[in-house]
């Protein structure tokens, strides 16, 4: 067992662990940031995909010995009461349907906004190839209109069940 | 109705199992006093509303949501028939309470047909309270006051919020549910629009709980391990070793139980046999995944599945030229095949056994106490399940605990797709529950969820047909060849007798013939009529093109008549709905308009789940055989729409599911063994091949019906039909990557 030190979502938290234990699993079960979903295991569908130093990577393959640098996961995207537009788009648009992969999708397409705020169809398919969903058309038509959304201040309810 | 009395009836809507619905009044002594006890001091207006007095409204959902939005749907229902404003509602998940709540399960598009009446029995029962309550507040006579935008709107203008007269109105007499009238349709202004999801929030905010996101005090984790052969058991491990891995608690064998299978609900086939294997029980998930992928078990393969998708394809073929066994419509076609000025065609189909791949693994946690000499044993479950209900009888079944003993929580499902209807996953939890000290949450890994998948059931159709020289259908001779457990055809597999060919296509015989196996097969969104669409609409487009006619007018030819195939059977196919999706779905794809050079067109029309669906699929297909789904033109029927958005949200799931699995998936296995391990070798569409789809809706005036899955059969025949007008080549079987076609 080592001690480590992450950033995640601005907060600073030191974690003992095996080093070898992917960063999913720290966030689900130590941080208890359920937000991160496990989907293969192998970085195959995205559901687990998180921001390291604004950039999406799949967290279920990174050994907490490589995180290099401050995390960002679902729960930390809306800051100081507003939306991500990205959220505010799903929203809009009424994007989720079962919902397990949105975290996974939305930080895909975060981190591409984030350095390509006008993207092409084709930077989009590129992408948000790595993230699978059996439904979701929507999530396109999301990814596509986000530039037109303003940031929204943060409403509606929110019932924690 | 103003009997003071009849407040203490206690509405209660429980299922038949045909799948009609009933509402009853209870009068016995426990019911009535738990009905007042629940009204003293109360919000609660019936089982379903809750009004508080700054007039937040709540509206409980007794559905378990997989992503169908039926907790958006049956609320809004509700909300509509009782006056509320959309803006104040808040939906909540219900308890599971069968009691209270009737049948609380998700399965075969029923959810809207089954529900409809009675949630809006919920809906108008509550505004006749709220109405009673203005009424006594205001002096004046109810039919002067009206329920809307949450208030009660007296004639003169004077109003009275929903949440000024919450107090008042727990108090009025509950409504007898036979003197309630309904909205007039023309009226609502909630069913029928677009309503977002009620979670969605939470969703992209990453804090709605799924059954894997669960966690109780003191929580252990677990992890299970089956023989890779179905029906293996565990005889040792190396449980050292394992037990010296970082945070594993415990490793132990659990032995195989029959009991856990035995269901009391015959017209569910949602409980299995808990299968043997090592469980091991740690600190978090990924020591006890670390742990599992470290185990060496020494398995017991004597009674374990030796089944093999090559053979299953050689036994198939040999019955295929032989006539079929059952005989499941008999109308003489051997003299119209023989005859000479006919043209006869005859085609063999196939399609695979795919898996479900629920983006949410299977999960359950559960927190058994085992009773002291004061104490009775108690169970509290979490569950992600199309029926939570039903996990009780397996707690029943494995450890002896009554109903009374076991608590459900039923949780947001990650994708359901029929299943979660199957709750192997669950007794596996609650036989390591029975081992551990404080509550335990059993994650399976993704492979574990394809290995130990209750599959779509794989299977054959040899087809044959005739056409006469003036290129009418004469004579249609199918032979279904599938798939059985001890001689009892599996779930999804062989014909039900609803479909096109066993109740509308004149001069048919049908036949079915069944290979037994073992692998575990179970619902997949819109079992049968997945696949038998497929070879039905693909086999009718090949006898069009063999009759020299257009599809369309060959297809409303077929159909005959405006007629419904059973009388006053919704779940019965009606040619004239059928007619018109196939014309509408055609007129607004531009059916026959001139394509670019490696374009083509294809349709399909399904009936199945009380829908009718026609789709037009526009396919480019390039001279390497890559092929691309430009766009999907949907016509549906399925009555009056609830949610927009959710209806059209469902339709475009089906579409892409339907693409994705017809286009890539395929599971095999070899002596038992399921050779597919993880989405590596098992893809899900990705977003590049994402087809436009353009949907269309119907709404006619008869009953609202479910949505979930009808959407999803027609795709596959209209893409290869598609392939066919734009190649010239013929599909007949799935995945289309099997037939040297790739999706782009």
């Amino acid at each position: 067992m080592q001690t480590y030190q992450l950033t995640v979502n601005g907060e600073s938290h030191t974690t003992t662990s095996e080093p070898d234990k992917p960063l999913l699993w720290i966030l689900r079960d130590q941080l208890k940031l359920k937000g991160t979903k496990y989907g293969c295991g192998i970085a195959q569908c995205g559901a687990c995909t998180v921001h390291i130093n604004g950039a999406a990577v799949r967290s279920c393959v990174l050994p907490i010995s490589g995180v290099s640098g401050p995390i960002t996961t679902i729960e930390g995207l809306a800051k100081n009461g507003l939306l991500h537009p990205l959220q505010s788009a799903w929203i809009e648009h009424d994007v989720p349907q079962c919902g397990y992969c949105q975290a996974g999708q939305i930080m895909s397409a975060a981190a591409m906004l984030a350095v390509n705020p006008r993207p092409t169809d084709a930077d989009i398919d590129t992408a948000m190839a790595g993230n699978y969903c059996r439904v979701v058309l929507m999530f396109v038509f999301g990814a596509r209109f986000i530039q037109l959304q303003e940031a929204i201040v943060l409403k509606g309810r929110l019932k924690h069940e | 109705m103003n009997n003071v009395l009849t407040r203490r009836h206690f509405l209660k809507a429980s299922a038949l199992t045909s799948g009609g619905l009933m509402l009853e009044i209870t009068l016995s002594g426990a019911a009535l006093g738990e009905a007042l006890g629940t009204l003293v001091g109360s919000k609660e207006l019936n089982a379903w509303v809750q009004i508080s007095s700054s007039g937040e409204i709540t509206i409980y959902s007794s559905v378990p949501e997989m992503g169908q939005g039926i907790k958006t749907a049956l609320p809004m229902i509700i909300a509509e028939e009782m006056g509320a404003s959309w803006d104040d509602v808040t939906v909540l998940t219900a308890d599971v309470d069968s009691a209270r709540y009737g049948l609380q399960g998700a399965g075969g598009s029923t959810s809207i047909p089954r529900n409809f009446d009675s949630m809006r029995t919920m809906g108008a029962s509550a505004r006749e309270m709220l109405i009673g309550a203005a009424s006594e507040a205001l002096e004046v006579d109810r039919a002067e006051l009206e329920a809307k935008d949450s208030q009660v709107i007296h004639l003169s203008g004077e109003r009275l919020s929903f949440g000024a007269l919450a107090a008042l109105a727990v108090r009025q007499p509950v409504p007898d549910p036979a003197t309630l009238s309904f909205k007039d349709p023309k009226a609502y202004t909630i069913i029928g629009t677009a309503v977002g999801g009620v979670d969605n929030l939470g969703i992209v905010l990453g804090q709605s709980k799924f059954g894997i996101d669960v966690d109780v005090p003191n929580m252990r984790y677990a992890a299970y391990a089956r023989c890779p052969r179905l029906g293996g058991t565990a005889i040792n491990f190396n449980e050292q070793a394992i037990r010296a891995l970082p945070g594993v608690l415990d490793a132990f064998i659990l032995a195989p139980d029959a009991r856990t299978g035995q269901s009391s609900m015959s017209f569910l086939d949602g409980l299995a046999a808990l299968q043997g294997g090592v469980a091991i029980v740690g600190e978090d998930t990924w020591s006890v995944l670390n742990a599992k992928s470290q185990l060496l078990v020494v398995w017991d393969e004597s009674e374990a599945s030796t089944d093999s998708w090559p053979e299953m394809k050689i036994e198939a073929q040999r019955l295929a030229g032989m006539s079929g066994g059952e005989v499941k419509r008999d109308h003489p076609v051997e003299a119209a095949l023989a005859e000479p000025n006919n043209k006869v065609l005859e085609a063999f189909y196939e399609f695979p056994y795919v898996a479900h791949v629920c983006m949410e693994p299977m999960n359950c946690t559960v927190h058994y106490s085992a009773g002291t000499t004061s104490t009775a044993a108690r169970m509290e479950v979490w569950v992600p399940s199309q029926f939570p209900g039903q996990v009780k009888e397996i707690a029943k079944n494995l450890l002896g605990l009554s109903e009374a003993q076991v608590t459900v929580n039923m949780t947001r499902m990650g994708g359901g797709f029929g299943r979660r209807a199957v709750h192997d996953f669950v007794a596996e939890a609650m036989a390591i529950a029975a081992r551990t000290e404080g509550p335990v949450k059993l994650t399976w890994t993704r492979t574990d969820d394809i290995h130990q998948d209750f599959f779509r059931v794989g299977g054959f159709e040899n087809m044959k047909a005739a056409v006469s020289p003036e290129g009418k259908l004469v004579a249609w001779d199918q032979h279904y060849i599938g798939f059985a457990h001890q001689g009892k055809a599996v779930i999804g597999s062989g014909l039900w007798g609803n479909e096109f060919s066993m109740t509308a296509l004149p001069n048919a015989r049908v036949t079915q013939s069944l290979i037994d196996i073992k692998t575990h097969c179970g619902a997949w969104r819109a079992p049968g009529a997945n696949t038998n669409a497929f070879v039905e609409q693909s086999f009718l487009h090949e006898l069009s093109v063999l009759a020299g006619r257009d599809h369309v007018e060959f297809l409303i030819e077929l159909m005959g008549e405006r007629r419904w195939l059973s009388d006053g059977n919704i779940n019965a196919l009606n040619t004239g709905r059928a007619i018109d999706v196939i014309q509408l779905a055609a007129t607004k794809a531009g059916w026959g308009k001139p394509m670019p050079a490696g374009w083509g067109q294809g349709l399909a029309f399904y009936f199945c789940h009380a829908a009718h669906i026609a789709e037009v699929a526009d396919v480019y297909v390039d001279a390497n055989q890559n092929f691309k789904v430009g766009k999907v033109t949907v016509a549906v029927d399925v009555g009056p729409i609830i949610n927009m958005s959710g209806a059209i949200s469902q339709v475009q799931g089906a579409i892409i599911d339907g693409l994705s699995t017809m286009a890539l998936q395929q599971i095999t296995m070899t002596n038992g063994r399921i050779n597919q391990d993880n989405f590596d070798q098992y893809q899900v569409m990705r977003i590049g091949a994402t087809p436009a789809i353009e949907v269309h809706f119907i709404q006619s005036d008869y009953q609202s019906t479910g949505l979930g899955e009808p959407a999803l059969p027609p795709l596959a025949p209209a893409v290869t039909n598609a392939i066919f007008a734009a190649t010239g080549q013929r599909i007949r079987s799935m995945p289309l990557s099997q037939e040297g076609f790739t999706l782009v």
